[in-house]
């Protein structure tokens, strides 16, 4: 792999950029492999890289149907976070953001991470009460969190309205200052040429038609080039993990929804921290670029359409307008959905399966990319060792037979 | 946008006055005692995600108030038909197989197929649907 540097530049620039090496091969499929990574999304790359580079197993394949980074990496708003309540939550999401601190580095890859801070806002008091309890929960886990008052907010925004004139006027806000945002499709692109400088195989255009399984273990998966074996499965498909399943008879407690989000016209820099609401619902940032990106919840039926519905749109903008009337004559530029596949206690699940080999990475609803790195890392340990990775244990499939839910409702600071 | 034909009002409306509420046909177990915790687990959480023909509940939030079921295509988005709570949809995934629609849409069973769950138990439920 030809590394990136300061000095390359100024080496290409002088022989007019036509001499950069691919960033990753293209290979054609070998007849098997020791692992297969189903989806060549964040998760997957991450998965398949962290499984070369710290379990030494490069005998890897990662099998995307569309192109690498295509489906949900590249249709979210970008941020990054890990101010969850509980204490499995918690563990997942900062084990994420340890990796974010150092990912540019460690993938020689410039994923334009930026700890702008996140808000969280608070519009009533059982929403102050609310965060005043997760603050205090993210710092006994030594995750840092302040709690802050509507001045506190208004000189951290100046351009929000935080007087009393508002419908729902703001009352404070938790604050995450390590928090922020990164680049979605560098974060794909950047564990893809990684995981392809170590040796796994990035085969695109190849889709899952169906696994095979003899007696109850994994032993290979069909797709549209011909079948490729496998003794360890792992399945990282975001909206469409449903589908899969049903692929290998099983079912997942799952329900697939839009989630749509919206880029306004380029601005001049006006926003410079990322501030969520619950209560009104929208949250938003500016990109490095200069367009407001904004987001809110998903559509409330159930649907693999990616567009979303248009009354969704308008309840965000409603939010958001309310928040920032300074925005109410900005245009949107672009508007898409994503599928999301949600969990009935809103936290994702990592697990083995009946089918022993074949193990899923799936339920993260609206807040799968924050976790990329944090998801890739653990899922891969539990990969190469067959057990799950301590921090991976509790998203077990088995908790709803159990009951040792994680309710994360209201808690992760969005709603689903 | 959708127009929703509320079979009580019985009347096209806009999507924002309804609510949609999940998966319809969903039986409370008979015996809810005799049940395991695999068999409330499936009962709780599981349900049918088919990529296409999706039978749903919906509220008549802002109208009657009432609730009644749809038959919806999960990826085309098209509303097949609305009927009254107690009443069994007339159009299915085989249906639309017979007629050659089924391009991109996967046949899902109505009920609840669920990992772990035993035949017996899957039965029962099912049972308990009809």
């Amino acid at each position: 792999m030809q590394r990136y540097s300061g000095f390359g530049l100024v080496k290409h620039a002088l022989r007019h950029h036509e001499d950069w090496q691919r960033q990753w091969r293209n290979p054609t499929p070998k007849p098997g492999y020791d692992v297969i990574i189903v989806g060549g999304g964040g998760h997957g790359l991450a998965t398949a890289y962290y499984l070369a580079k710290e379990h030494g197993i490069t005998n890897v394949a990662v099998l995307e149907k569309g192109w690498l980074g295509g489906g949900n990496t590249a249709r979210n708003t970008t941020i990054v976070r890990s101010n969850y309540l509980w204490d499995e939550s918690a563990a997942l999401y900062e084990h994420a953001m340890k990796h974010w601190e150092g990912l540019s580095q460690e993938l020689n890859y410039n994923v334009m991470f930026s700890q702008r801070g996140v808000l969280n806002l608070g519009h009533t008091l059982q929403d102050m009460r609310d965060i005043q309890r997760r603050v205090n929960a993210n710092r006994l886990n030594g995750i840092d969190g302040e709690v802050l008052d509507a001045e506190g907010v208004q000189s951290l925004v100046p351009i929000m309205d935080c007087s009393k004139r508002a419908r729902y006027p703001v009352m404070g806000a938790s604050w995450q200052p390590r928090a922020g945002v990164a680049r979605h499709d560098a974060v794909a692109w950047g564990y893809a040429r990684a995981a392809d400088a170590l040796g796994v195989d990035l085969l695109q255009n190849t889709e899952v038609t169906g696994f095979k399984i003899r007696d109850g273990q994994i032993q290979g998966v069909h797709t549209n080039r011909g079948d490729i074996e496998a003794k360890t499965v792992g399945c990282v498909t975001a909206g469409n993990s449903s589908v899969l399943a049903g692929m290998a008879g099983l079912n997942l407690p799952l329900e697939s929804h839009p989630l749509q989000a919206l880029v306004s016209e380029p601005l001049k820099p006006v926003l410079d921290t990322v501030v969520m609401s619950n209560h009104v619902h929208g949250y938003i940032s500016q990109s490095d670029k200069g367009d407001l990106v904004i987001g809110a919840g998903i559509d409330g039926y159930n649907g693999y359409g990616q567009r979303g519905s248009y009354p969704t749109v308008e309840h965000t903008l409603q939010a958001i307008v309310e928040m920032f009337p300074i925005f109410s004559r900005v245009r949107m530029n672009r508007q898409w959905g994503g599928i999301v596949d949600t969990c009935p206690d809103a936290c994702p699940i990592l697990s083995k399966t009946k089918v022993k080999g074949l193990y899923f990475n799936c339920g993260w609803g609206t807040g799968g990319f924050k976790a990329t790195p944090g998801s890739g890392h653990v899922f891969a340990a539990s990969l190469a060792k067959g057990e799950m990775h301590p921090i991976a244990a509790p998203f077990s499939i088995d908790r709803f037979h159990s009951g040792a839910l994680i309710d994360e409702h209201g808690a992760a600071g969005v709603a689903h | 946008m959708f127009h929703i034909y509320c079979p009580y009002c019985e009347e096209l409306r806009e999507e924002e006055e309804f609510h949609p509420k999940g998966q319809a046909h969903i039986a409370r177990p008979e015996e809810p005692d005799a049940c395991s915790d695999e068999e409330w687990g499936d009962y709780l959480f599981f349900r049918d995600n088919p990529r296409g023909i999706h039978h749903e509940m919906w509220l008549h939030a802002v109208g009657c108030r009432k609730f009644f079921n749809i038959t919806r295509n999960t990826v085309s988005y098209e509303i097949l038909e609305t009927y009254k709570m107690g009443e069994q949809p007339t159009v299915g995934a085989e249906h639309l197989a017979r007629e050659g629609k089924t391009d991109s849409v996967q046949v899902a069973e109505s009920g609840q197929q669920t990992v772990g769950a035993s035949d017996a138990a899957q039965a029962s439920v099912k049972g308990a649907q009809a």
